[in-house]
């Protein structure tokens, strides 16, 4: 145990924080200053973490790495504990990137009405908030991080966003914030049953492992905690906010907001529901692998019934995240394995579709795929080239990154874990919505394609100049992209990591 | 288990030194470099990029040579393979295991592709998006020869559907038609819909083995000895199948590859006859010990789709005005009838592959003649062609060669394969199929007699001046009718049959040439070509088969089957179903919860109701009294001075009072 | 040597005097000499005293009030003069200032 080792992820945590300080100092007038600014300090948090990241002991078995581990609140017995493991390893270095590679678009794109300063100092705010959330192995920590996280994403909806803004801003903070009072209420229920009294994550799961808990202590705390994350997810049918909130926020909010802030939820199932209360998780994985394969054949079937583009892409992320939901149903190795997976690559593939439309209504200045009206690989090559390979990354193609999570949690649905072994038969019949999810899921991204990418140019934009791909798009687009192709062809990259700290959590499972 | 296997490569290795076997995966690495290298240089690079394809293709081709070398000296299998990635318990492998089957696929895909490669330099000449299409050309070839070489089914399921997308963006490749872009999507729907029952079967497989691995030969073996309960390979072998039913278009799902056609023929030569169809032929065949230790009702099931889609979709073939068309629903109908003789058990599997090895080439000579046609025609339909044989005399030879392949006229390709195809099936006493297939060897005769008359002979009936093609076009021709006139001797008994000893799944089997069988074949063959001739030999305006009333009719609508998809299927949950969920996701689960919020909106209205008017009420009132009093009190504070002072004074007088009373 | 209760008289007949010009008249000026008056009439009671218990402290503090007196009649007269010139009036009922 060196400084470094115990304080880097609290300082790639907190740099964006500082920097966001930093940047409400800088004057008003210095636009461009204050956009490089946050091109370095999210920057800098990335070197940070891809450093860590590669210092990183992948062969140990330890659970935790750079832990920390302070006193912080000792009245009512809350830690500063904060460490990183296999699980929480790809999920935090993904936050660190999309929100450089945002910074970077930023760069040229700031959503009207402009105010720069207030825009990426709430980027930053996020960012911490995003990036603490992963890391955090005490409740009441995990928690603030938690709900660091709405106050900025209301505000970027709120005062970046589209037409109906504010209705989608209150929206999305009041349903997230009734999922945490849950969550919150969950997690004192834990702290008060665990003796003696904690909120270390840990201790809990040490505690949760040997059977500490009642069987209806069990029920009770996995219904209010399960209850917050699955608002988050979000799962059917607690997902209305969401489109919302997609359609209406700006394109780096909507990249975020799916890229990261939907993974805190199904990050919560993996490392606080599932492995403090098992007892629980296993009388309501089949429900939650019913709302999961309900939420792939609803998302899919919404889909075709959309007519904004961006609302389309929205719907897609509730059936990705119905795959995620349903890996982490079956309890099984393979399937936590594949909801990690999913997760990174709904990530890089969904906030990538996000990138695409919000540079298409950047020049269309229309969501309505009616009044784009196809054409766009005609009108712009490159941008409708790059839509459609990420389409079709979405819509799960093999050697490409979407297809492992997908296929993976379908295959561990087929053989539920044993504990589940009664539901074997409603396992399978969730595997085959899912398989059925996924021919729609091709249906309706391809026919988006056909009515947004192909065709001819309607004459109403044929005089209309309009610019394809420019250097900051490509600078904060190509990462994502080569990440896509990368995790598709060696899913290795990233189950290599993951894969060890599941093995280990699965051993809480099964004892 | 896994002992069996290691003992298997250690024979192999023993059988002498593996030579290029070992190094087959390159063949399918080299187009990926190609499809890299031409997506990024291709536009840069004089010509506009074919030569990566041309060059790493061939280089491929001549490996595979070299590969299929190793077999015809009585090589023996040979496998490698590197881990890819852990997932739990379960370990992925990316490998290659190439025997005789293997050999013989790469040559046929390399070929073909190297073909196709040469042949769109100057079909595809002038695109648009000329070196896109050959970085989709190279991805796919590179993608066939991944499931060719694949030995696990995961692997092979990614190369699967990576074709399957490359289908999609070829058949889509001139987007700007709205007609187009819709066969694309439903080649890849359809296509899908097979893919998922077929990974479905992967799956059971997978956990068959425990989780452990989905090695093809380790579960052929695994299921070879039993260890895997009958029922559930039956399942696991008819959810493969559900593979096969899409990507080789068979009944029901057929309905795609006609409308394929709306691609650049080089690309209906290539996928859409030659190689990705047969793909689905080829894994049933590959994972064929899974099918031949399922239940007997599963082989079954399997000969019966493959006879009806092997006669519906021949007398399909009847009625078609585009010539693509004509050969799209013959290949549908050719791979039924390998789709059949894989239910006629190990000879029939055998006879099948050598009839998919014959057919690749014929059928690909086919369609690139067809494209020569129509390149020089500027038309699809047959109606508007007619006496091409003297201005276009290679495509015509050519042509001519692969449809007696086609009919299964001696000594081309065709009959001798559809000949082994007969004699297993008459060995296995399958006559109901054994008719069905003769029948349908006739109507093939037919309607290829049909094609070839209204292309070449008779007079020209379309516009401008038809003129023979291009080198890069007919040189490929020539090639590939070479290869359909030699490849037939290969299963021929009286040449010892070698294409047998390179393909069998357990040991070698003797081919046995049956004259009557063969006498027979040629039969219906001559049949169907005679009658053709009589009826079409002056035929210039209306089709004589629309005498036959609702048959043509039938026959027309294709069976109604696309009319049922569309309106019974498609149309309902692309437009209702989707609109009912997206209501109900709108007003009923939105509804809650906009409801929720109004209700709490109208609470806390109440609420502040109340708040206002008797809490607030209350503070309020406390504070009006001291104002009201205030401005009562205010009229003493006049500002006269002296009034004050007489204010002060009168106070110090009551002071004064007072303290001296004290 | 004067009685002291004839002081007091004088003295008393002195404040009252005072009392009523400061109360009763209605020129700033005059009021401001009755103020004066008043406060000699507190001088006169100082000495009176001082003269009885031969202590120096009450002459002391006369001559002190003698001279906060010129001073404030110094400033009381500066304040007359400047409401006479705003308001062309020295008459005490008119200028209500201290009003709320």
């Amino acid at each position: 145990m060196n400084a470094w080792e115990e304080s880097a992820i609290s300082i790639a945590t907190f740099l964006p924080l500082l920097g966001a300080l930093v940047i409400a100092l800088v004057p008003r007038e210095k636009d461009r200053l204050v956009r490089g600014l946050g091109i370095v300090v999210t920057g800098a948090a990335m070197v940070v973490a891809v450093a860590l990241a590669l210092d990183f002991d992948y062969g140990s078995g330890a659970p935790l790495q750079f832990e920390l581990n302070t006193t912080w609140i000792p009245a009512i017995g809350a830690r500063y504990h904060v460490g990183i493991d296999g699980i929480s390893l790809p999920l935090w270095v993904l936050t660190f990137i999309l929100s450089f590679l945002c910074a970077i678009y930023t760069w040229r794109y700031v959503p009207s009405p402009g105010k720069t300063k207030a825009f990426l100092a709430l980027m930053l705010m996020l960012e911490t908030g995003m990036a603490g959330t992963f890391i955090a192995f005490d409740l009441i920590l995990f928690f603030i991080f938690w709900e660091l996280v709405l106050v900025p994403m209301y505000f970027l909806i709120g005062i970046w966003g589209s037409a109906n803004r504010e209705y989608a801003a209150i929206k999305f903070f009041l349903y997230t914030l009734f999922g945490s009072i849950f969550m919150l209420l969950g997690f004192l229920a834990m702290y008060f049953r665990a003796s003696p009294h904690t909120f270390d994550i840990l201790e809990l799961q040490a505690l949760g492992a040997s059977g500490g808990f009642t069987h209806t202590f069990q029920l009770v705390a996995f219904g209010a905690v399960g209850l917050g994350f699955a608002v988050k997810v979000p799962m059917w049918p607690f997902h209305t906010w969401l489109p919302d909130a997609h359609t209406e926020a700006p394109t780096i909010g909507s990249v975020l907001l799916a890229g990261i802030m939907l993974k805190m939820g199904t990050y919560g199932f993996v490392r606080i529901a599932l492995p403090i209360l098992p007892e629980g998780a296993r009388v309501y994985a089949p429900w939650i692998g019913l709302l999961a394969a309900i939420a792939i054949v609803y998302a899919a079937l919404a889909c075709l019934a959309q007519k904004d583009l961006k609302r389309l892409i929205a719907f897609s992320s509730v059936g990705h995240m119905g795959f995620v939901m349903l890996g982490i149903a079956t309890l099984t190795t393979i399937g936590i394995n594949a909801a990690i997976f999913g997760m990174v690559a709904h990530g890089l593939i969904t906030g990538m579709l996000f990138f695409c439309v919000g540079s298409v209504y950047d020049r269309y200045h229309t969501r309505q795929i009616a009044e784009i009206g196809g054409g766009l690989m005609q009108k712009l090559p490159y941008l409708g080239g790059v839509f459609a390979f990420v389409s079709i990354a979405s819509l799960g193609l093999p050697g490409l990154a979407g297809f492992w999570g997908e296929v993976m949690a379908l295959l561990s649905s087929y053989n539920p874990a044993g504990v589940l072994a009664d539901q074997v038969g409603l396992f399978r019949a969730f595997m085959v919505a899912g398989g059925i999810g996924t021919i729609l899921t091709a249906g309706y991204f391809l026919w988006m394609l056909q009515r947004v990418n192909m065709g001819t140019v309607p004459d109403r934009w044929r005089e209309t100049a309009l610019p394809d791909i420019v250097a900051a798009e490509w600078v904060s687009w190509v990462p994502l992209l080569v990440g896509i192709v990368a995790l598709g062809v060696f899913p290795r990259l990233l189950l290599g990591i993951t894969d060890g700290a599941v093995e280990s959590l699965m051993h809480l499972f099964t004892g | 288990m896994i002992a069996l296997v290691l003992a298997h490569e250690e024979a192999a290795e023993a059988a002498g030194s593996a030579g290029l076997t070992r190094y087959a995966w390159l063949i399918a690495l080299l187009p990926i470099l190609s499809a890299a290298l031409t997506l990024f240089f291709g536009k840069r690079t004089p010509g506009r990029g074919w030569i990566y394809g041309v060059v790493t293709v061939g280089a491929g081709f001549v490996l595979s040579l070299g590969v299929l070398w190793h077999f015809v000296t009585g090589g023996g299998p040979y496998a490698s393979s590197v881990e890819w990635f852990q997932i739990g318990p379960l370990e992925m492998t990316l490998g290659q295991y190439v025997d005789g089957l293997t050999a013989v696929m790469l040559v046929v895909v390399t070929a073909v592709s190297l073909c196709v490669h040469i042949y769109s330099i100057g079909y595809m000449h002038g695109d648009s998006r000329f070196a896109w299409f050959y970085v989709v050309l190279s991805l796919f070839t590179a993608a066939m020869l991944n499931v060719v070489i694949a030995d696990n089914l995961f692997q092979l399921l990614v190369g699967w559907e990576v074709m399957g997308i490359c289908s999609y963006l070829l058949i889509g490749h001139w987007w700007e038609e709205h007609v187009n872009s819709s066969s694309a999507i439903k080649a890849f729907i359809t296509t899908r819909i097979g893919d998922v029952p077929f990974m479905f079967g992967i799956f059971v497989l997978i956990a068959a083995t425990g989780f452990t691995t989905s090695n093809i030969q380790e579960i052929g073996h695994l299921v070879g000895d039993g260890e895997v309960a009958r029922g559930v390979v039956s399942i696991a072998a008819l959810l493969l199948f559900g593979g096969a039913i899409g990507k080789s278009a068979q009944f029901p799902l057929h309905v795609w590859l006609p409308d394929a056609m709306a691609g650049p023929t080089p690309v209906s030569a290539l996928i859409h006859a030659a190689t990705m169809v047969a793909a689905g032929v080829y894994m049933v065949g590959r994972t064929y010990e899974v099918f031949i230790n399922a239940d007997p009702w599963v082989l079954q099931f399997v000969g019966v789709i493959g006879v009806i889609t092997a006669v519906g979709a021949g007398l399909l073939g009847l009625v078609q005005d585009d010539i693509k068309r004509v050969l799209a629903y013959s290949t549908v109908s050719q791979l039924g009838y390998m789709i059949t003789l894989m239910a006629a058990g190990p000879a029939g599997r055998n006879a099948a592959f050598f009839h998919l090895f014959a057919h690749a080439f014929f059928k690909a000579l086919l369609f690139l003649g067809s494209g020569s046609v129509i390149h020089a025609c500027h038309t699809n339909n047959m109606s508007e062609m007619g006496g091409l044989r003297k201005p276009m005399p290679v495509t015509f030879w050519t042509f001519l060669i692969g449809s007696f392949a086609l009919a299964g006229i001696p000594p081309l390709a065709g009959f001798f394969s559809k000949d082994e195809l007969l004699v297993a099936l008459e060995h296995d006493h399958q006559i109901a199929l054994f008719a069905l297939l003769l029948f349908t060897a006739a109507v093939t005769a037919f309607y290829t007699t049909r094609m070839v008359l209204q292309t070449f002979f008779g007079t020209y009936r379309g516009h401008g001046h038809p003129h023979e093609s291009p080198l890069s076009m007919t040189g490929p021709l020539v090639f590939l009718a070479a290869a359909t006139v030699s490849v037939g001797f290969l299963g021929f008994a009286a040449t010892g049959a070698p294409f047998f000893d390179w393909v069998f799944l357990e040991e070698p089997e003797a081919i046995t040439f049956v004259p009557w069988i063969a006498a027979l074949s040629v039969a219906a063959a001559g049949l169907g070509l005679l009658w053709g001739w009589v009826v079409y030999r002056d035929w210039q305006a209306e089709d004589p088969l629309v005498a036959l009333g609702p048959g043509y009719r039938l026959l027309a609508r294709k069976y109604y089957l696309d009319d049922i998809y569309w309106k019974g299927i498609i149309r309902p949950i692309r437009d209702n179903v989707a609109a009912f969920v997206n209501w109900t996701n709108q007003v009923v689960i939105d509804g809650i919860v906009n409801g929720v919020a109004r209700l709490t909106r109208r609470l806390s209205d109440g609420i502040m109701a109340f708040d206002e008017e008797v809490i607030d009420g209350a503070v309020n009132g406390l504070g009006q009294t001291a104002g009201f009093t205030g401005g009562l009190l205010r009229y003493l504070q006049s500002g006269n001075v002296q009034r004050y002072a007489a204010f002060l004074f009168a106070g110090v007088v009551i002071l004064a009072v007072i303290f001296t009373r004290i | 040597m004067i009685r002291l209760p004839l002081v007091l008289f004088f003295s008393a007949a002195l404040f009252s005097i005072g009392v009523y010009g400061v109360l009763a008249r209605r020129n700033a000026v005059l009021v401001l000499m009755s103020i004066e008056l008043m406060l000699n009439a507190v001088n006169v009671n100082l000495i009176g005293f001082s003269q009885l218990w031969r202590d120096l402290t009450g002459q002391v503090f006369a001559l002190f009030v003698i001279a906060v007196a010129a001073a404030e009649v110094g400033i009381g007269l500066a304040i007359v003069m400047l409401i006479y010139r705003n308001r062309e009036t020295i008459n005490v009922d008119e200028v209500s200032l201290l009003k709320w």
